[in-house]
């Protein structure tokens, strides 16, 4: 749910990174707290566990400048990826205005990426969203395996398991070096603007 | 969940009624955030909000209430009516305002934790009407 302040003339917007167990969704908030600018970031906020998996969320709130004199606020949330975690997902995308699902490229994480995607619709839905509706993009992080002995799915794959109905834009990345990584966030940024300003009639952007 | 639009009567009134209510009475600072962990207001002296990370504490607040509530629903409860933090100098209380609305009320030992209660009910509807009409 966004928020829209008038008088301040800002807008806040919630986008959260989904996707299965150590898909890398914390490592894109990392690289963006460290590419970005200070003044452009506020603190980012982890909530992990001894092993550095995510337990709660991570918060990572952003200015990204001015769009029709709006000051454009977002703030980047993780969930934890963990089957078990499935009440926790839930309370994080509580008013989420935007995704981005983040893709596994193991082989043998290829039923994971299925069942999060299917675990946040199923999760949209108990907040009476359907994901057809929301800002989302695709993020099949982790290429640079593709070079390596590990078996791993091709887009061709990943896009068949995942995109065939949504059909919408995905990303290719390396988070932890930071390919794609601003690709993904500039796309689902404009895509979460324009969403909520068209729904306000603010201005079309 | 709709998406909320303050305006700057919205927010002229909701200070008002909260610096009225609860800055006065000696709260350190008072939140007033949405369930999404938006801040809505932030009304209180102004080193204690420069001190403050405004956006972190909103996001964890709203994380903890949903959390406990759940926590409530797993004894047979609907949600519990009290959250409250007591630290060595600095005290938290969460008070739910209307159905998507949070009230965090930072304060020391010098307020009384019935005060605040007492006070958080009272603002309740008023706040609850502004925002959520």
């Amino acid at each position: 749910m966004a928020l829209i302040d008038l008088s301040k003339k800002e807008v806040h917007c919630k986008v959260v990174y989904y996707g299965p167990g150590r898909c890398g969704k914390t490592t894109n908030l990392l690289y963006i707290h460290k590419a970005m600018d200070e003044k452009d970031r506020g603190k980012m906020l982890t909530i992990d566990t001894k092993g550095d998996r995510t337990l709660f969320f991570d918060l990572l709130p952003l200015n990204l400048g001015k769009i029709s004199g709006f000051d454009i606020r977002i703030q980047l949330y993780t969930v934890p990826g963990q089957v078990m975690y499935e009440a926790t997902r839930r309370l994080v995308l509580k008013g989420v205005d935007g995704l981005v699902y983040v893709a596994d490229p193991l082989m043998v994480r290829r039923e994971r990426n299925i069942e999060g995607l299917e675990d946040l619709r199923r999760n949209l839905e108990k907040h009476n969203v359907k994901l057809e509706n929301m800002p989302l993009v695709l993020q099949y992080n982790k290429r640079d395996l593709c070079d390596t002995p590990i078996p791993t799915l091709t887009v061709e794959q990943l896009e068949q398991d995942l995109n065939s109905q949504l059909k919408t834009v995905y990303y290719e990345a390396v988070a932890t070096t930071g390919i794609g990584v601003f690709e993904t966030l500039t796309e689902i940024t404009k895509r979460t603007v324009r969403h909520v300003a068209e729904k306000h009639l603010l201005t079309k952007i | 969940m709709a998406d909320i639009i303050i305006t700057a009567q919205s927010q002229e009134k909701a200070g008002n009624l909260i610096v009225n209510a609860l800055i006065k009475a000696g709260v350190r600072t008072a939140l007033l955030i949405d369930s999404a962990g938006n801040v809505l207001a932030n009304c209180g002296h102004e080193q204690q909000q420069i001190d403050i990370d405004a956006i972190s504490l909103a996001a964890l607040a709203a994380a903890s209430l949903a959390a406990t509530s759940q926590i409530a629903k797993l004894i047979g409860e609907d949600d519990f009516s009290l959250l409250f933090h007591k630290g060595k100098s600095g005290n938290i209380h969460f008070g739910r305002i209307g159905e998507e609305l949070i009230l965090i009320t930072i304060f020391g030992d010098d307020v009384s934790l019935g005060l605040i209660r007492c006070r958080v009910a009272e603002l309740s509807d008023g706040l609850a009407q502004i925002f959520e009409g």
